[in-house]
């Protein structure tokens, strides 16, 4: 069974093979078929219109997949290697390991928020910007600044303790638990990591940031979390609901999983 | 879920085209054409389906970059100044960086207002709550649309925004 470990607890070669198959998969063009696959779903997803990866009760399920499928491209590489987590409300500086030159590199440089070295800096002409939003094809950061603090274990624990999964009008506007973990109301845990990391993850392109999947690995474990504290309630809607994913209705892009086939993260993976 | 939509062939191309690059047009018809003119006056406000009162066109140049925007369902602001796209390719003064049409998500497609830095299209999106967010700034809401264009010049630091592909 994966165990996917907390970043702080990798040890440096756990490190070295997670950054090394990372980087393979770009160097094949695998990792930048995740950031269009990203980009596509986060243009396409509407409040008032379908929506599938983002804004929508299937937003915790969609990523759920995404990040399996991930996953499982890192481990093609390197068997061994598993996603780390990111927990903001520990590692909460620019001084954390996570953001050593052994890891995912520091912040951008003041400027033009370069990440200027780290295995994914421009520099090394291994980690180019191909689908992107703007003309720069540099990693930029800009550890923050677009929003100074990450959201606190307080506030995480004030949505954790939300009993409903989710609520029509099943959009960005919705009460609940989903919406309250993507960010568009209340405390705005999700949403408020990628503005305070900056450069491309405050964009559609937000996977060219390979912090991209620490952090969505966190918010999954939050879903594990919130499911062990709620366990009589459930993934919603469960039917008939147009534009949304219901509980037994297949999800884009993959067209043959649905949300109850990942409500059960142990059939995968585990959480150290 | 029901209806299939453009969108589920742009969400299918998604995972079978992925991996091509921006400047990489592929063979998808240009689906730019803004919404059927719906027949309204310009100058009273555009009342949007969620209630939410459609802002007014602006145009401005903020921080050195010409920043506008429009109702989607408007050729062009009143000016003129942007009637239909497929003129713009004779526009000699960017022709340079002419974008590839074919591709894209289609810049409007599904957009409620169309807003432009220095002429590309800057993909942007209403919430249900009345906000705007952009494709710069995605995770962040503003409360107008000229805000988000405005937010998006001070993240794009001078670098010129380009065309999207989603597949």
């Amino acid at each position: 069974m994966a165990v996917r470990k907390n970043q702080a607890d990798l040890t440096a070669t756990e490190k070295r093979n997670f950054v090394d198959a990372v980087l393979e998969l770009k160097r094949s063009g695998r990792y930048d078929e995740f950031i269009s696959t990203h980009n596509a779903f986060i243009i396409g997803d509407t409040d008032n219109g379908e929506r599938t990866g983002h804004r929508s009760p299937s937003f915790l399920p969609w990523h759920r997949r995404f990040l399996l499928q991930f996953e499982e491209a890192l481990q093609s590489i390197t068997p061994s290697v598993t996603l780390p987590y990111w927990d903001w409300t520990v590692d909460r500086s620019p001084r954390s390991s996570l953001w050593a030159e052994d890891f995912l590199g520091g912040d951008g440089r003041s400027g033009d928020g370069r990440v200027p070295s780290g295995p994914f800096a421009f520099g090394n002409g291994k980690w180019p910007m191909n689908i992107r939003v703007d003309g720069r094809t540099f990693l930029r950061r800009s550890l923050g600044t677009g929003v100074r603090e990450l959201p606190t274990r307080a506030e995480v624990d004030r949505v954790l303790a939300m009993t409903v999964y989710d609520a029509a009008p099943w959009n960005s506007s919705s009460d609940g638990f989903r919406n309250n973990v993507e960010g568009w109301r209340g405390p705005n845990l999700h949403n408020r990591v990628h503005v305070w990391v900056g450069g491309q993850m405050t964009t559609g392109a937000s996977p060219n940031d390979p912090v991209f999947w620490l952090h969505h690995c966190f918010i999954d474990k939050l879903w594990a979390e919130w499911q062990r504290l709620h366990p009589k309630s459930g993934y919603l809607p469960t039917g008939n609901t147009p534009d949304v994913v219901d509980l037994h209705d297949t999800m884009k892009p993959w067209n043959d999983v649905t949300p109850a086939d990942l409500l059960d993260h142990t059939k995968f993976y585990r959480y150290a | 879920m029901s209806r299939p939509t453009r969108r589920q062939v742009l969400h299918g191309s998604a995972a079978t085209l992925a991996g091509a690059v921006l400047a990489a047009p592929v063979a998808l018809s240009d689906t730019a054409a803004a919404r059927p003119v719906a027949g309204h006056g310009h100058s009273e406000g555009h009342q949007a389906p969620g209630g939410h009162e459609m802002p007014e066109p602006f145009d401005e140049v903020y921080q050195g970059r010409h920043i506008e925007g429009w109702p989607a369902d408007e050729d062009a602001p009143e000016n003129g100044g942007h009637a239909g796209r497929a003129s713009e390719a004779s526009h000699g003064s960017h022709g340079s960086r002419a974008h590839p049409r074919a591709g894209q998500a289609g810049p409007h497609d599904g957009m409620d207002f169309v807003v432009r830095i220095d002429n590309d299209d800057l993909h942007v999106m209403r919430n249900a709550d009345g906000t705007w967010i952009s494709l710069v700034n995605h995770y962040e809401t503003f409360t107008t649309p000229r805000a988000l264009a405005r937010a998006a010049v001070r993240e794009l630091q001078g670098a010129d925004l380009v065309p999207v592909v989603t597949g």
